[in-house]
């Protein structure tokens, strides 16, 4: 029993140990994640659902290390995250490209803010836009692409520097449905080309099922993990899972957790 | 007629057009309510007076000019600064920013004598006075410039492990400043009306000294060309910061519409 344990530990690339976090402020405290365990495999797709307010971007902005835990320890690899670290890329809700930046140079921000070699980076950065079929805009600004195509961007600029894991909060949030769908689709195959780990927070329990390797669903604030869902549709997913009956017998069961909370 | 038509589409001549009509209201109103000349001149006799006396009113100009562009760069070169201070740190902000804008409920024009007490009659008094008028807007605005950057972009600036300096060069500054130029151009219109108060109170030369001596002496044609000139100056100076906005942030939304033209 201690062995498995040990190996699955050796194995995961995020370890969540007891995490918990109440937020001090003027007011007094919020606590707004309880303690939590979860780890996740190196290669793994773990999506968070969850009401808003439960804790989802703490989480995720714990593991980033933007801001220490209250209780626990979260490991990723074999270091404890203390602060900022090279082994994770973002990705936010809003695409936040640098307008005076053109699409290549936004991408490689990541690689001039770390002083990493431009020769070798360059080349990548060119082939993940390629890859995200956004090949012959790299000298392109912002504007002048569409919310999906700029969200695409912010995917490869959270890539470039080839972090281990992808970290993405509620990213396609801001596009409509027909978009969503499709770059869904295609964060599958970023996701399955580059072999990253991922974390995807997301309102959407259907974009949950169709990505996640495992759906972790959090109760109301302050957040616990209700309930951890494991999806065996075979990969590549192609957008008519949406219609299989393993999909929607999982969907129904995932927004049953979200009716049963709001009784 | 088409041509005619297309001509009078210009941007650029519209504001003239309109000029010219004010001026040829100026006129009708002189005549139908038989204003006498030592009230309100007429347009032709300032005309005229502009024409005789303009190397006379140039080389008036050129100190006013002057003093104005110097009151106009302390301004930015104090202004920016004392607006990062500020926008950066909390405890400067809540020592420094109450007093700054107290300080403007001062009339400075009260204060403007004092300067020639202190540094005598030339071109100090006037480059201090147009500071005086300048200087507030740039801090306003930068200000508020740095504090409108998204506290995601920060987070995502952080995440990469951005150092302090790195994230003022590549995100604030740039985020800033589009509003920095936009105080930048309140303040030159202001740094112009500063040194004519200047003028005013404390010397032999410049605009602001033709236009105290033609009231004095009753002299109302020249006292208008004194004002057209003036105008020409604000004009000018404005257009010349306007065009380097251009160069400097041809990304922002406001510049936008030409880059894609040009394109
Ligand atoms: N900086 C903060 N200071 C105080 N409370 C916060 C802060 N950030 C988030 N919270 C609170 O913590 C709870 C969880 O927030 P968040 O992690 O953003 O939720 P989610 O992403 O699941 O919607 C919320 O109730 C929120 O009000
Ligand atoms: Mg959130």
């Amino acid at each position: 029993m201690l062995a498995i344990d040990e190996t699955a530990a050796a194995r995961a690339m995020i370890q969540i140990s007891r995490v918990a976090k109440t937020y001090r402020t003027t007011d007094g405290e919020i606590p707004s994640l309880r303690p939590i365990d979860l780890s996740i495999a190196d290669g793994e797709f773990v999506v968070v659902v969850g009401p808003s307010g439960c804790g989802k971007t703490t989480l995720l902005r714990m593991i980033a290390g933007l801001m220490p835990p209250s209780e626990g320890e979260i490991r990723v690899g074999d270091r404890i995250v203390t602060s900022p670290h090279s082994d994770v890329g973002i990705v936010f809700q809003s695409a936040l490209l640098l307008p005076w930046r053109t699409v290549l140079a936004n991408v490689m921000m990541p690689v001039e803010v770390k002083g990493l070699p431009r020769e070798i980076y360059q080349p990548r950065a060119e082939a993940l836009l390629k890859m995200a079929g956004l090949g012959g805009f790299e000298t392109k600004h912002p504007w002048q692409l569409s919310g999906g195509m700029q969200q695409r961007v912010a995917i490869c600029r959270a890539l470039v520097h080839d972090p281990k894991i992808l970290l993405m909060d509620e990213p396609f949030g801001a596009l409509d449905a027909m978009t969503r769908e499709r770059m869904n689709a295609e964060l599958q195959r970023i996701q399955r080309e580059t072999k990253k780990t991922a974390l995807l927070i997301t309102h959407s329990i259907p974009e949950a099922v169709f990505l996640a390797d495992r759906i972790v669903v959090l109760s109301e604030r302050p957040g616990a993990i209700a309930a951890i869902y494991t999806v065996d549709l075979p990969r590549p997913r192609q957008l008519d899972v949406l219609g299989m009956p393993e999909f929607v017998r999982l969907t129904t069961t995932i927004r049953a957790h979200f009716n049963a909370q709001l009784d | 007629m088409q041509r005619l038509q297309k001509m009078i589409q210009a941007p650029w001549l519209r504001p003239l057009i309109f000029l010219v009509i004010l001026i040829a209201l100026w006129d009708f109103a002189i005549r139908i309510f038989h204003i006498p000349p030592y009230q309100v001149p007429a347009p032709i006799d300032v005309v005229i007076t502009l024409w005789q006396e303009w190397p006379k009113l140039m080389s008036e100009a050129v100190p006013t000019t002057v003093a104005t562009v110097y009151g106009f760069l302390l301004s930015a070169v104090f202004g920016i600064p004392i607006a990062m201070l500020i926008a950066g740190s909390r405890t400067i902000e809540s020592y420094v920013y109450p007093l700054l804008v107290f300080s403007q409920s001062i009339p400075k024009i009260a204060i403007a004598p004092l300067f020639v007490v202190w540094f005598g009659f030339g071109m100090t008094p006037k480059v201090l006075s147009a500071f005086l008028l300048g200087f507030f807007p740039v801090v306003v605005s930068a200000v508020q410039g740095f504090k409108s950057v998204e506290p995601d972009l920060l987070d995502l600036a952080r995440a990469m492990e951005a150092s302090r300096l790195q994230i003022f060069r590549m995100v604030s500054l740039p985020y800033a400043m589009p509003a920095i130029f936009s105080g930048l151009k309140v303040s030159i219109t202001l740094a112009v009306v500063g040194a004519v108060v200047g003028e005013f109170v404390g010397s032999n030369s410049g605009i602001g000294y033709v236009l105290q001596r033609s009231i004095g002496n009753f002299e109302l044609p020249t006292m208008f060309a004194a004002l057209v000139i003036l105008a020409l100056i604000g004009v000018i100076l404005f257009w010349i910061l306007d065009l380097i906005e251009r160069l400097v942030i041809p990304w922002h939304a406001s510049q936008r519409q030409d880059v894609i033209v040009a394109a």
